[in-house]
């Protein structure tokens, strides 16, 4: 009744091919970020923007990165971990050779160093397919994990290996380093999460991404319609590198705050990186979201809320009870809905639409 | 998409709202202390005794004395899995929760947890682990490491062998092995022990260990049958180092050599090895066994009671006192914070007051039941260590033993070393803050 | 309908056996030369002196080597399992790791209880069997049908929930695996060849025999029992199977359970080189490269490529990992099985990849 799209005549290609064509969706996109920027540093307190808002939003762009690679173009990764370091480590960098640049335009420019590196891991995809290439991309995890450790340069000769965040400002405020408050950590994550998002919205929408469904759907006859295999998979490779990249030098520099950062970036980050992607639905950004909550946050917070709602569990039995419920929770969500979240959203909106006379 | 899905998001939705309101939850007469353990995942081996020996002693003091002072302590555990992200969100928790003591319990927690203690003003105390730059509390005001940094346990390493050889100028052309976890927390002895290595000719041959590879350690043991390395120093944790021990034997190296820093002491390390284990050593600076009047309170206080999480047979194993021995460390100090600033409830920037003025004498020791199970330990307000005394155990078979008399670190080779790299850190963490909180005039 | 994966290829680099063999005599002759003419002596240590090293020293080698082999065959039985699910049913199945893990556990455990070896390991048996029978009704039925990718992420699930649940029942702590009690040789034979010490742990070769025991009693059973024929058809086709009236259900308990059995002899070795804990779980993941090069679906792939990979570590990590600060294990595997994928994309006994449109 409220959500339909009955009377929203378009009158030019442009309108028609608008991320948000309704109305309805622009207002809640709107209230969505209204309730992000006010309405989460209202309510939250320090210990939810710190332990769930900024990884949320730290993993959302790490699997919105991924849905490009893997939801988009159809190829399976298990690097991306190793990519996000290697934003991190460029990141860290940089800021210890141009320390004068602002902080977030060296975030930025770590994501290029990252797709750089995909670029050359993304190589062997144009001949090795499906799970032979996810073990393929586990080297490039393994690799550069081991370079993370082995490189003294990467982290300046550091005798323990680890990363100092330093104190840089921006306009007067600190963003990163020990002093800056979790709420400016979060509006930062949040501004280039935002931002980013609707980079990545363009991109899968325009030429590009359709180039690269074209490649997931099947990618003998995309080749044979014309479409390059190697540009299509090696861009698709650097533009996930990419946000996977700015995703990995946040962790470091806006959540983690600096320490050992090597083994930040394990196969296990990989891993549930992955499982974000599919669980929120492979080939939706909106999705990547869904899937970063569900895998990133909810095992913080059934560790966190069970006991703040009375069930009193604690320790390591918690830590095995919160394990076995998001196992199940993983079966049984694939079970219902196989296709991932995203696409429980849309029959949300399906029904919505219908609302309150189904027939 | 039906009603249980419904229903489940609804749930979900509870469970959001709830954690996000995570409330302190202080009483007026108590004192919270946050403790970081980690009882599962693949370092819980190491984990559990020490989680079990931390909670006893704190459960024994609440039992046996109603707490210090009258005051009880809330002792919590907050699970890590050695993670350093759960270890974030412990610390986040403790923190809201007004916790007067982070305890990290792992090299990586550590070092993400010091930029934020400082800000925060929550202690930190990290019992001989973590960064050992931050014995110098010049630079680290927030961060204590009693008794022993890692590159004490270096030194202590190196004068080891030279008791062995029979002197210090006996060192020359010899080679020590360096088997370590390829981390932090693996890599912090290496500058002491190559700094060392030149002054007395050594050399020093490092053997890294992938976390990955912490049970596949085939090539790593061939590579020290080539190099025939005369002594070996094993900084290893977790699953590494039952692993360690048992290539060891196989690889006919003389496990009297093989030397393990104090976290590699654990009794299930060396009994992973069977009988040919016998003459495993490993430093250390807490006694193992229960014949001290401390673990005897514990077992009639808490362990006979069935308020111990540990079996019986456990208590007073290696690791358990060491557990025991740093929640020693925390209720002394919640005692000198006590008594500096008369307050029955401390704060946490009371209890940093009470870690730099700690001091536990050998008196001290005899009071609290713990004669001949450590040395005394002083911190001070510049030295945040104290680079207290080590000894080396030996495996017999069965049990842990005190092998050589108490050794004291080459506190003139480390001292500077820290002082260095404790400036260097604050140099590169632009805008670390300047230490403002004033000296106690006691110390 | 065209056979893309038929188009001719250039007539000197058909075979691509041939193609590899060309491009490593080139790289090793450019060495070689280069290795002449360099002054630093970098290019020595890392063409000429690991061969050196081999020579100078045989006995190492032989051990570097067996080493090797013992590691290889343990990949080649987690990778085992792998194969197996994968074969019949088409799953990718991350658990195989956490199965490992979990059914040592078991045993150790339920020795620890009080139980008799023996009988612990029976017991052990009957409870891999029931968790193949609830991870097919639980989770392979509901999801029949569904992409490839779906069915490996609720391996996801399985795992997760495995480690809570043996966690929480048996403890995090390391335990020792019974070798002895199961009447498993320790010690070791030391052979007094090649000039020096070679040295073969007794259960190292009983782990060998054992895993060649147990691969050939699975040949025998696919090759030469009603169940292993209609395992063989399943894996063939689905949909034809099911016509002919093989009951997948009935089948994917046996493959789930054969897995298990896989596991838990694969349990029983690592634990008895370590301890069995958690952390073996790590372990698992060396099976993964060992898979690419020898090919999803084939058993002896597994095998061969558990050789190669065993042994190529081992000797890359021994020769060559000091010039670049060791610690390469981690990673040579998967370049080793990237190289040979790169000639081969489907592993080197891999069903050839054949594409149509």
């Amino acid at each position: 009744m409220f959500y339909r799209e009955a009377g929203q005549y378009k009158s030019t290609y442009s309108a028609d091919m608008a991320v948000f064509p309704l109305k309805q969706d622009r207002i809640g996109i709107a209230v969505i970020l209204l309730l992000a920027f006010v309405g989460v540093p209202l309510i939250g307190n320090d210990f939810f923007t710190t332990t769930v808002m900024i990884p949320f939003l730290v993993f959302s762009l790490a699997a919105i990165g991924l849905n490009i690679l893997t939801g988009y173009t159809g190829l399976i990764s298990l690097g991306t971990a190793a990519f996000m370091g290697v934003g991190a480590y460029a990141c860290y960098k940089m800021t210890t050779l141009f320390p004068g640049v602002n902080i977030i335009v060296l975030i930025l420019l770590s994501g290029l160093f990252s797709a750089a590196i995909g670029v050359l891991f993304g190589l062997p995809s144009l001949r090795i397919k499906g799970f032979y290439l996810a073990v393929a991309t586990l080297a490039a995890q393994f690799f550069l994990q081991w370079a993370f450790v082995r490189v003294p340069w990467l982290f300046n000769y550091n005798a323990s290996g680890a990363i100092e965040v330093p104190l840089r400002t921006v306009f007067g405020v600190p963003v990163t380093g020990a002093t800056a408050t979790p709420e400016t950590r979060y509006f930062v994550c949040l501004c280039l999460v935002v931002v980013l998002t609707w980079f990545a919205s363009n991109i899968v929408h325009g030429r590009l991404g359709r180039s690269w469904m074209a490649v997931r759907d099947m990618d003998i006859a995309a080749e044979l319609m014309g479409i390059k295999l190697l540009n299509a998979k090696l861009t698709a490779f650097a533009v996930s590198s990419f946000f996977c990249g700015v995703a990995g030098a946040m962790m470091i520099f806006l959540w983690y705050g600096g320490g050992e950062a090597a083994d930040v970036f394990n196969i296990r980050l990989s891993f549930n990186i992955l499982f974000m992607v599919i669980i929120g639905g492979l080939g939706s950004l909106i999705g990547s979201f869904f899937g970063a909550a569900f895998i990133a946050s909810l095992p913080t917070i059934l560790k966190f809320g069970l006991p703040a709602i009375g069930i009193p569990l604690a320790g390591a039995t918690a830590e095995h009870v919160t394990f076995m419920l998001v196992g199940a929770l993983i079966i049984v969500f694939l079970i219902v809905e196989p296709h991932g979240l995203a696409r429980l959203w849309q029959i949300g909106k399906q029904k919505l639409r219908t609302w309150p006379f189904p027939y | 998409m039906n009603t249980k899905t419904m229903m489940m998001g609804a749930a979900l939705g509870a469970l959001m709202t709830a954690g996000a309101a995570v409330a302190p939850a202080q009483a007026q007469d108590s004192i919270y202390f946050a403790n970081n353990a980690y009882r599962t995942g693949p370092f819980s081996g190491s984990g559990i005794p020490i989680g079990d020996g931390m909670r006893d002693y704190i459960a024994m003091i609440n039992a046996r004395d109603g707490g210090v002072n009258g005051v009880k302590i809330i002792y919590e555990e907050c699970e890590t899995g050695y993670d350093t992200k759960k270890s974030i969100e412990c610390y986040e928790q403790a923190k809201s929760k007004n916790t007067v003591l982070y305890s990290p319990w792992s090299t990586g927690a550590t070092l993400a947890a010091i930029p934020r203690a400082h800000i925060d003003k929550i202690p930190i105390l990290s019992m001989a682990y973590g960064l050992s730059a931050s014995a110098d509390g010049t630079n680290f005001p927030w961060v204590f490491i009693p008794p022993l940094t890692y590159w004490d346990g270096a030194s202590g390493m190196v004068r080891h062998m030279a008791n062995e050889l029979g002197g210090m100028d006996k060192l020359k052309g010899k080679k020590l092995g360096l088997i370590h976890l390829d981390a932090p927390f693996g890599k912090e002895p290496i500058p002491v022990l190559e700094n060392l290595a030149k002054k007395y000719g050594f050399e020093v041959k490092l053997y890294p260990v992938a976390a990955a590879d912490m049970q596949n350690q085939g090539s790593l043991w061939l590579s020290i049958r080539r190099d025939r390395p005369d002594f070996l120093y094993n900084q290893g944790w977790g699953a590494m180092n039952p692993t360690a021990v048992k290539e060891a034997i196989k690889n006919n190296f003389p496990i009297s050599k093989l030397v393990g820093v104090w976290w590699a002491g654990g009794d299930d390390d060396a009994r992973a090895g069977g009988p040919e284990a016998k003459g495993y050593k490993s430093l250390n600076f807490n006694a193992a066994g229960t014949n001290f009047p401390v673990i005897q309170d514990i077992i009639k206080h808490v362990v006979d009671k069935g308020n111990s999480l540990s079996p019986k047979d456990k208590v007073g194993e290696n690791l358990y006192n060491r557990g025991v021995y740093n929640s020693m460390l925390v209720v002394e100090a919640i005692r000198t914070a006590q008594k500096l600033t008369g307050k029955k409830v401390i704060t946490g920037e009371d209890m940093r007051r009470g870690l730099e003025s700690l001091n536990v004498d050998e008196a001290r020791l005899k009071e609290i039941g713990m004669e001949g199970f450590a040395t005394p330990t002083k911190i001070s307000c510049t030295d945040h260590s104290g680079h207290s005394k080590m000894y080396v155990a030996e495996w017999d078979g069965t049990k842990w033993t005190k092998k050589s008399d108490w050794i004291e670190p080459l506190k003139d080779e480390v001292r500077p070393l820290i002082e260095a790299a404790a400036k260097d850190y604050a140099e590169k963490n632009t805008g670390w803050p300047k230490r403002s909180e004033a000296c106690e005039k006691s110390s | 309908m065209t056979d893309i994966a038929a188009r001719p290829a250039p007539r000197l680099f058909a075979n691509p056996w041939i193609k590899a063999a060309l491009i490593t005599a080139a790289i090793v002759l450019a060495a070689i030369v280069g290795a002449r003419l360099d002054g630093s002596g970098t290019l020595y240590k890392i063409v000429i002196d690991p061969f050196q090293q081999m020579v100078s020293a045989p006995d190492l080698l032989a051990q570097t080597i067996w080493e090797g082999l013992v590691s290889g065959v343990l990949y080649a039985l987690i990778a085992l399992g792998f194969v197996l699910i994968f074969k019949a049913s088409g799953v990718f199945n991350f658990a195989q790791g956490i199965m490992v893990v979990f059914s040592a556990l078991t045993l150790v455990g339920l020795y620890e209880m009080g139980v008799p070896a023996f009988l612990a390991v029976i017991l052990t048996l009957g409870v891999m069997f029931l968790l193949a029978v609830t991870i097919e009704r639980v989770v392979l039925r509901p999801l029949v049908n569904q992409p490839d990718i779906i069915l490996f992420m609720a391996t996801f699930g399985i795992t997760y929930f495995l480690i809570g649940f043996g966690e929480s029942v048996f403890g995090g702590n390391p335990k020792r695996m019974i070798t002895e009690q199961l009447y498993l040789p320790s010690g070791s034979i030391d052979l007094k060849i090649l000039g020096g010490l070679v040295s073969l742990q007794k259960i190292d070769i009983a782990a060998a025999i054992i895993a060649s025991i147990m691969i050939a009693a699975l040949g025998l059973f696919f090759q030469y029992t009603r169940i292993g024929r209609a395992l063989r058809a399943v894996a063939d086709s689905h949909k034809a199977a099911l016509s002919v009236g093989i009951s997948l259900n009935q089948i994917w308990v046996i493959v789930w359970f054969t897995a298990g059995i896989v596991a838990l002899i694969t349990g029983i070795m690592w634990g008895a080189r370590s301890d069995v804990s958690f952390a073996l779980e790590i372990v698992a993941l060396k099976a993964l490269p060992v898979l690419i090069l020898g090919g999803f679906t084939s058993i002896p792939g597994a095998i061969i490529g558990g050789l190669i990979i065993g042994i190529g570590e081992k000797m890359g990590e021994f020769y060559w990992g000091p010039l670049i600060g060791g610690g390469i294990e981690s990673w040579l595997a998967y370049f080793i099985a990237l190289g040979f994928l790169l000639f081969r994309p489907q592993g080197l006994f891999g069903d050839k990849i054949i594409e149509r449109i």
